[in-house]
């Protein structure tokens, strides 16, 4: 006895499902994950794989079969059935698609507000009630009040045509490349001198347009040590593509020996510039 | 519908210029602007394919050998404004549009043929304005989307010229607009209910409502941009206290809708298409029509999606997460539509078809990244990467594209009379296929990896996989050939195809192919089921007699 249609098409179904989720949960494609932030993001990233993968395999798959199954005999003349609709399916195939958007859209939602994505602007005003400037907050994963216990370490980050300037205030160390310590709060504050810029840790899957205006607070915790590149993702002009820098992530030590190395305070006055 | 035209077309028979020298003429047959439009952007399309080669090629190498890095930001914004303002939006809304929508609502013309024949004439012009301006000065550095302030800080010539041109060919856009608004609303043949219209036509409406609402606005933003360039304005220059993120706004309400403005039409050609070689009605056609309206609706509310890492407010990423994905779902009611209406035809393999079916494969892949990307945190990552390079070509090339051949294919017989070859056909098929996902496919795992858009360097780690689109962009730049040779050998030994060589029922294959001045000889038919395939002849609703009974009644195959 043939086995039926619709056993057939659910058993389909079920593999479909079950490869989509295998490959978004196996198949790696993105770089090192290396900040506090990042194996969020990848939790999306692997849903919305599993997810892109049964829709668009499911979808080549049944046109495949129906170029097949459906194609025209040589001097086949007829026609097809004249089905110009079919109310229940149509309504079946808005209402699933719907859901499954509201679904991703909710959970992105929680998955921005776990980085941080949602803390309100002016949280992160950096001055006084005159002459008020206004800051633009990026990504802010970590609670940067002064009564949450933990210190970020603040740095300067200047964007110019066509390099970052890093300048540690504490310190006072001015530096081509990034250094920090992993497990503690980097705040980013950001500004640019010319154009647009933008600030790109593919390894910490954050990205800040620093806009000339606008000064920008991005904020981190870097918890691989290694070397990963910086990179500048908005046109900025002929060398954009030469506007790269390392972000050194180090241990808290090694970190605060090339603070102790390179501070012309630490040096003078051999005492602590950063809190950690 | 006789309308006035017809003693100004008599007497205009002895000035306008006859034959072949009738495409180069300011004529006010809509298949002759159509055919304009359609042959002036494929030449556009291979100088944006020859700028393209030249990104390819300075991307064979990780450092910056092949251009100078001023010519390769040319070069770059160049091929941008190309593709999208010379090639894909005129040949999509003008060409296609022109030539079939006076068909579709049984009219003899547009509404306003000498608007029509402008707004063509705008094009050609402003076209050599932005080439020639890399000739003259240099051409503009910017991008296509010419932020502030880098675009006020590049070569001001250049730029200048860019907004002219630009702004023409906008202007262009909304002549076209109105004028297929009017036509689609005002020129049906009476009788003829919205309801009955080729799926086309809503496409057109909604494309050209989309058209009028959002040009206006980039016009006006790059009016302000030029005030900033040459009267050092201060609206968008943050040194003189303008805000650089408010023209990112105006830019984009402009600019997401037109990705809806290149993309619309080719889902209206594809309804088109795919019944007729189905032999199948389209499915769901309300859902289609609804789907289409609301996709122009939330096309409108999208736009800041494209600023997610600008410093926009929380709430405002949020909202414009929501909308943006929500666009998946009446695009979705219209694939799935598409589906239905092949499952259970008789699917005719050939060259059209084939393209449709790609153009399905790719846009299904491009608009699932395309949510992806619409959720903020997904996108704060691949923003500006090769990412997003990779999404936006699976739309407008693996979407648009692939339907401008297909439509070339379907509609070839009906403007010479001959079909193409099949046989090239498919081998331009295969070309373009494999080289079009060969080329842009890996560009996403390059800007997940760390490869930002628009740079002349890179990382060499991403060496090899950039080596593998340059092939695939080496073997699209091929799959021209046999195109070319197919379409020019065709025009003079294609095959005879006959007035119906698809025996399909819309109004325009209703009449000679070509078909003559004013379209039809006598009364133009009346049309209620463009996509009544399927049908049993003993089925045929007696009460009036359709142009698709008239053919019917004409074929052997079909005589009850």
């Amino acid at each position: 006895m043939r086995i039926p249609a619709a056993i057939l098409t659910l058993i389909t179904g079920m593999v479909l499902v079950l490869a989509g989720l295998w490959v978004g949960q196996n198949v790696n494609v993105l770089p090192v994950d290396a900040s506090a932030n990042a194996p969020v993001y990848d939790e999306l990233f692997k849903v919305l794989f599993s997810i892109g993968t049964i829709l668009f395999v499911g979808i080549v798959g049944l046109i495949a079969y129906s170029l097949v199954r459906f194609r025209r005999r040589p001097g086949d003349q007829s026609d097809g059935e004249a089905i110009e609709g079919n109310l229940p399916l149509e309504i079946l195939w808005t209402a699933i698609p719907a859901v499954v958007v509201l679904f991703v859209g909710i959970y992105s939602y929680d998955i921005y507000d776990r980085m941080g994505g949602m803390a309100p602007l002016n949280d992160h005003s950096m001055h006084g009630m005159a002459h008020e400037e206004r800051t633009w907050a990026g990504i802010s994963p970590v609670s940067l009040d002064e009564e949450s216990g933990i210190t970020p370490l603040s740095v300067d980050v200047t964007a110019m045509q066509f390099a970052f300037i890093f300048h540690y205030p504490n310190a006072e160390i001015t530096s081509g490349e990034l250094h920090v310590p992993a497990g503690q709060p980097i705040a980013l504050r950001m500004q640019a001198n010319d154009v647009i810029h933008a600030f790109w840790v593919p390894q910490f899957r954050l990205k800040q347009d620093v806009i000339p205006g606008q000064p920008t607070l991005l904020s981190f915790t870097a918890t691989r040590p290694g070397r990963y590149p910086i990179v500048c993702a908005e046109l900025c002009g002929p060398y954009h593509g030469g506007m790269r820098s390392t972000v050194i992530v180090d241990e808290p030590e090694t970190f605060q020996a090339w603070v102790n190395q390179n501070s012309p305070i630490a040096s003078a006055n051999n005492v602590t510039p950063v809190q950690s | 519908m006789t309308i006035s035209l017809t003693p100004e077309t008599q007497h205009s028979v002895s000035l306008q210029p006859q034959g072949w020298l009738r495409y180069l003429s300011f004529s006010t047959d809509h298949k002759v602007i159509g055919l304009q439009y359609l042959i002036c952007g494929f030449i556009f399309y291979l100088i944006g394919g020859a700028l393209a080669g030249a990104i390819r090629t300075e991307l064979l190498t990780p450092i910056s050998d092949f251009l100078p890095r001023e010519t390769y930001n040319e070069v770059l914004t160049l091929h941008g404004t190309v593709m999208i303002f010379l090639w894909i939006v005129p040949v999509v809304n003008g060409g296609f549009g022109n030539y079939l929508i006076p068909f579709y609502v049984g009219a003899r013309d547009m509404a306003f043929p000498r608007l029509n024949a402008v707004a063509f004439w705008l094009i050609p012009p402003a076209g050599l304005l932005l080439i020639s301006s890399y000739f003259i000065a240099s051409a503009a550095q910017s991008g296509w989307t010419a932020y502030p302030p880098l675009s006020i800080t590049t070569p001001a010539t250049g730029q200048i010229i860019w907004i002219l041109s630009v702004l023409l060919l906008g202007g262009s856009s909304i002549f076209g607009g109105i004028n297929f608004i009017a036509t689609i609303l005002k020129l049906r043949r009476p009788g003829l209910k919205l309801m009955q219209l080729p799926m086309y036509c809503w496409a057109m409406l909604g494309t050209s409502i989309l058209v009028v609402l959002s040009t206006p606005v980039l016009a006006g933003t790059l009016v302000l941009l030029s005030f900033d360039i040459i009267a050092h304005t201060g609206f968008f220059n943050p040194s003189l206290g303008g805000n650089a993120v408010v023209y990112q706004h105006l830019f984009w309400f402009y600019s997401h809708p037109a990705v809806y403005i290149m993309v619309l039409p080719a889902f209206g050609l594809v309804s088109e298409i795919l019944p007729v070689h189905s032999r199948k009605p389209l499915f769901g056609y309300t859902t289609m029509v609804y789907s289409i309206m609301g996709i122009v609706v939330l096309g409108l509310i999208v736009w800041a999606h494209h600023m997610f890492t600008s410093g926009t407010p929380p709430w405002m990423r949020l909202f414009f997460t929501i909308a943006t994905s929500f666009i998946a779902v009446p695009t979705g009611i219209k694939f799935f539509n598409w589906l239905a209406t092949m499952w259970g035809g008789r699917i005719a393999l050939n060259t059209a078809m084939l393209f449709s079916c790609g153009f399905i494969v790719n846009f299904v892949f491009g608009g699932i990244t395309g949510v992806a990307l619409a959720q903020v945190p997904f996108d704060i990552h691949v923003h500006d990467t090769y990412f997003v390079v990779g999404h936006f070509h699976y739309i407008v090339y693996g979407g648009t594209v692939f339907v401008i051949f297909a439509s070339i294919y379907h509609w070839y017989p009906k403007v010479t009379g001959r079909l193409l070859n099949e046989p090239l056909g498919k081998l331009h098929f295969l070309l373009t296929f494999i080289g079009f996902n060969l080329c842009f496919a890996p560009q996403h795992w390059l800007g997940l990896n760390g490869m930002p858009r628009r740079v002349a360097e890179y990382d060499p780690q991403f060496t090899l996989v950039n080596q593998l689109s340059s092939l695939g962009a080496l073997l699209m730049a091929l799959s021209t050939l046999p195109f070319l040779v197919n379409v020019v050998i065709s025009a003079f030994r294609g095959e005879l195809a006959g007035d119906n060589p698809w025996r399909a029922l819309t109004p325009e294959w209703l009449t000679s192919s070509p078909p003559p001045v004013e379209n039809w000889k006598g009364e133009a038919p009346l049309v209620h089921e463009p996509y009544g395939y399927g049908m049993q002849p003993e089925e045929l609703a007696l009460a009036g007699a359709t142009g698709s009974e008239l053919w019917r009644l004409g074929d052997p195959d079909r005589r009850p």
